[in-house]
């Protein structure tokens, strides 16, 4: 039975307020030479009214993650093991197709890397609002539909006369705010967004980010931000998960993050980051070296670690807790 | 340094090379098919031959109306009985069927090869130089590949096949190849312009490689599936389109082809007084050659296009 | 005094708008002025956004299309009226390294055939054992070993390894500049550091200029000499790289450089910033500064006409803009 309870979140196993949990999830891909583990026994707490990044270069996984949560992997991909339960109540990887598409869009909904390219070119914004709203809820009486989009659009600061033009006639930040009044459209209780910012301008893409904040803040709404650009992260998450290779690392408090970074792979990829304040000498590192068919035993970044042990070449270190908040799967911290 | 020796153990261990990746879409199921079939099509040339007299394809060579030997009795006073020295039956003018088939055969399948590959040849040299020219060049060539493209090809091919007085093989494919070039130049043009802008052709500019160098050797490979399954699908239309104009009577007349023996067949209204046996056997042959360049152009296009290959991509 | 490597004077390249030509004018690229002398090597950034030009600007360095107005002279020859030799030499002088690590391989071909296109085009080695010896020498030079990677298809290769392929092949050619567009925005960020770094070495131990092409401030910060701001065609800003990014001048470099995510939570975006309606500011040959429309300290002088390069600080920091203009000049 589907719970269509919408007041909010149900109480996570750590006694938190959580919007969403995922539980060991698994992803692999079949190729011609053995499955590639893409998801290798995820977990991780979305709390109510936060912004979680999740963090990680290309191939790590992190939107393999998130199409899984929504049911959204295709063959040869699968999901192998795995819960993610909303609102405290749902399994969706347990649910009927059925009742997945009940549960889609009105309580988790996404906004895919280039959704600003996927905008139906013959269609007028109203409508394609109008269509994603009417396909969900059934029939609306016109002037309520009227309302109910110039409503979103000033929500995501979009100004009025949007609503009659066309995708080519708006700029890419425009459009990706088209794509974000979309993903709120039914109010939602987590919004999973990714790369939401990857193509576009700098000035641009701080105006979508304020925009995700102010959304965040009007609506409560929760958001999964998936990126690989850690400056972002930090203007915009509260907190961080960063993924390696199929493998969750460290999940934290972004501030704890990116000022004490404790996983070494976390920092690697802070050191890497050049800043604009200030000039050093360029930290240089090699890229990922394991095949992501055959990944070593033991302890997923070995190959690359500085502070690698005999013991982390066998056994795989366990997400802890190191602080209430902030885990790290590493044996420095055991 | 550990990272280096780690990194080359697994090196060791990884994907198989390009040959393998390359030639699994070559091996296209399609495209196989269609080519044993279109190749045994073209082997009764040369294995015919040596199993059957060539000399029974022309007129006055047997003796004439005799039913393939399958069949029981005489079906119609003017018939002669099966002989097994004529398995498929004999026509009216005297000719063994099965001759026929093996002179006739690779008669059709030549037009269409030379056919296809002079409209393919003009095609390529066309193609290339709109695309790569561009400007009122690219103009002029588009223009008229659209103004020949419209132009009912049949209608045409009809009145400059009544003025040749000797229609032979070589003559039948150039005036195919006429209509056969708008196609593949149209085809090749919107690759090269689209081939055009992509990362290694700059790189390969950069590089100080020369027009030519940059079109068969850069563009080329690239292009051959493209190349194939518009040459294949271009064999096909010249065959029916040859096999058209012969049997308006407009063939070759000492030599049997397919499409003359239909003709033949009209003439002496085979239909008419059922005997079967002179018209279906090319006609059947025909559709065999047809459906395997068919299938050989669908496999090649799946080959060009992996989007078209289904869930594996 | 020698001759300046690379001379860029008042180039204009305007798409559209012509008789027979369809689609509306569209001006790319205006005026533009750049030199870069023969000795010593320098990183010189063109940084801007979508539309500002820069990628105009290397595609026409690079001798893809052709200008509208305007000279980009070679060690004194104008690109544009060079014999074929000459142009030959200027390929093997001017190299690049473009963004896309994948699209520049053809995919028929081992990566071997970008190191054996250049050989044989421009004649560098004499028998198979001396090409064998050049390519291991460039790829050293980037830290890859030969029996590694040159069997290999492009698909087999990582996007980092690629990359340092193509610079490996502009090396090669031991030429004078390197043009290298966005080389490390399609890059893992931990492996950008290991590119930029063979830049760094190749200008300081081979004397190799670059034009580094980008829009992220942050490595325009961390390794370029001098930098070029373009806004919608025309440069807004230039001068010293550091000077530059830790004093902008110029609203328009203020509010980019504002908006440069930056590592610290506690240094989050101060004020929201809007942009106005009108978002879709098409490059016409208007008069008057082309940033009009988003600036916040506008005047009605900055619509009459567009402001030339007023030396802020000498040559260092040159910025054009109305508000600037009891300094000094540069003359247009």
């Amino acid at each position: 039975m589907i719970d269509t309870h919408k007041s909010g979140a149900g109480v996570g196993s750590d006694g938190w307020d959580t919007v969403l949990e995922v539980k060991d999830l698994r992803v692999h891909y079949a190729t011609s030479e053995g499955d590639v583990i893409a998801v290798n026994g995820v977990s991780f707490n979305i709390y109510k009214g936060e912004l979680l990044g999740l963090v990680g270069e290309s191939g790590c996984g992190k939107t393999t993650a998130a199409m899984a949560i929504l049911r959204l992997v295709q063959p040869p991909g699968r999901i192998l093991n795995g819960q993610a339960i909303l609102n405290g109540t749902t399994d969706l990887l347990s649910l009927s197709k059925q009742e997945l598409r009940k549960v889609r869009w009105q309580e988790i909904s996404l906004i895919p890397q280039g959704a600003m390219n996927s905008l139906n070119p013959v269609m007028r914004i109203k409508n394609q609002i109008a269509d994603g709203i009417e396909t969900h809820e059934g029939k609306q009486p016109k002037k309520v539909l009227k309302e109910r989009i110039l409503k979103l659009n000033t929500l995501v600061g979009l100004p009025t006369r949007v609503y009659t033009m066309y995708p080519h006639e708006l700029s890419g930040g425009m459009k990706q705010r088209v794509c974000i009044a979309m993903a709120i459209a039914l109010n939602p209780s987590l919004v999973i967004a990714d790369e939401p910012t990857s193509a576009l301008d700098v000035i641009v893409q701080r105006v979508v980010a304020q925009t995700l904040l102010d959304i965040k803040d009007r609506l409560g709404v929760s958001m999964l931000v998936i990126g690989h650009d850690m400056g972002l992260m930090a203007q915009l998450v509260d907190r961080v998960a960063v993924m390696y290779a199929g493998n969750l690392v460290e999940i934290a408090p972004v501030k704890a993050v990116l000022k004490e970074p404790l996983h070494p792979y976390s920092q690697l990829l802070i050191e890497s980051i050049p800043s604009i304040k200030e000039r050093k000498p360029l930290k240089i590192t090699e890229g990922l070296t394991h095949d992501l068919r055959n990944p070593p035993p033991g302890c997923i970044f070995q190959l690359r670690c500085p502070h690698v042990t005999e013991k982390c070449r066998v056994e795989v270190p366990p997400l802890q807790k190191v602080d209430p908040r902030h885990k790290v799967a590493c044996r420095l911290y055991e | 340094m550990t990272t280096t020796t780690a990194e080359q153990t697994v090196l060791a261990k990884k994907i198989t090379p390009f040959f393998k990746r390359w030639h699994s879409p070559w091996l296209n199921g399609k495209l196989l098919l269609g080519l044993v079939i279109f190749l045994a099509m073209v082997s009764i040339e040369f294995v015919g031959p040596l199993f059957w007299d060539k000399k029974l394809a022309f007129m006055a060579a047997a003796p004439t109306n005799i039913v393939p030997i399958w069949v029981e009795g005489i079906p119609g006073p003017t018939f002669k009985p099966a002989n097994p020295a004529h398995p498929l039956g004999t026509e009216s003018q005297g000719r063994d069927m099965l001759a026929v088939l093996i002179v006739g055969t690779p008669r059709s399948l030549r037009v269409g090869l030379i056919g296809a590959g002079l409209g393919m040849l003009v095609g390529i040299v066309l193609g290339f130089t709109a695309g790569l020219l561009g400007g009122w060049v690219d103009s002029l060539i588009s223009t008229l590949a659209d103004v020949v493209i419209t132009i009912p090809g049949l209608a045409v091919l009809v009145v400059i096949a009544s003025y040749i007085p000797q229609v032979e093989v070589i003559n039948m494919a150039l005036i195919m190849a006429l209509f056969a070039w708008p196609l593949p130049t149209r085809l090749i043009r919107s690759q090269v312009l689209s081939m055009r802008e992509r990362g290694y052709i700059q790189m390969a500019q950069l590089s100080g490689a020369s027009t030519l160098d940059i079109m068969f050797k850069e563009m080329m490979p690239n292009l051959l599936p493209y190349l194939a399954a518009s040459f294949t699908g271009n064999v096909s239309a010249v065959i029916l389109a040859a096999t058209g104009v012969e049997t308006l009577g407009l063939g070759p007349t000492r030599i049997p082809t397919l499409g003359m023996t239909i003709n033949n067949a009209l003439s002496f209204s085979a239909i008419f007084r059922g005997m079967w046996w002179w018209w279906s056997p090319p006609m059947v042959v025909l559709i065999i050659i047809f459906v395997s360049l068919f299938l050989m152009t669908i496999g090649l296009d799946e080959i060009a296009n992996p989007r078209l290959r289904g869930a594996e991509s | 005094m020698t001759k300046p490597l690379l001379e860029i004077k008042n180039a204009t390249k305007i798409y559209g708008g012509g008789f027979l030509q369809s689609g509306e004018k569209v001006v790319a690229l205006q005026g533009f002025d750049l030199t870069i002398p023969d000795k010593p090597a320098k990183i010189i950034t063109i940084a801007g956004e979508s539309g500002s030009g820069k990628t105009t600007l290397a595609h026409l360095i690079l001798g893809f299309i052709d200008l509208t107005s305007g000279q980009i002279l070679f060690k004194g020859t104008h690109i544009g009226e060079m014999k074929r030799s000459q142009k030959l030499d200027y390929r093997r002088q001017v190299q690049a390294v473009f963004q896309d690590p994948y699209a520049v391989y053809n995919p028929f071909y081992r990566v071997k055939h970008i190191y054996d296109l250049v050989i044989k085009n421009f004649k560098l080695a004499r028998n198979k054992r001396e090409a064998n010896d050049l390519i291991e020498n460039a790829l050293n030079a980037v830290g890859l070993q030969g029996e590694e990677v040159l069997h290999k298809y492009p698909h087999q290769l990582s996007g980092g390894q690629r990359q340092r392929m193509m610079v490996a092949r502009a090396y090669l050619l031991e030429p004078s500049l390197i043009v290298a567009d966005e080389p490390v925005s399609m890059v893992d960020a931990s492996l950008r550091a290991m590119i930029l770094d063979i830049m760094l070495r190749l200008r300081d131990e081979s004397g190799i200029s670059f034009l580094y092409i980008t829009h992220d401030l942050s490595t325009a910060y961390q390794i370029g000499d001098e930098i070029y701001l373009l806004y919608q065609g025309s440069t807004v800003e230039k001068g010293d790289t550091v000077r530059v990014i830790e004093n902008p001048q110029h609203p328009y470099v203020q509010q980019l450089i504002a908006s440069v995510p930056v590592l610290d939570p506690d240094q989050r975006w101060d004020s929201n910033i809007s942009l106005p309606d009108d978002e879709r500011l098409r490059a016409h040959a208007e008069s008057g500064c082309r940033f009009y429309p988003r600036c916040p300290q506008r005047m009605d002088r900055c619509l009459t006409q567009q402001p030339p390069l007023y030396q802020v600080d000498g040559l260092s920091q040159q910025v054009a803009c109305y508000l600037y203009d009891d300094r000094p000049h540069s003359a247009k």
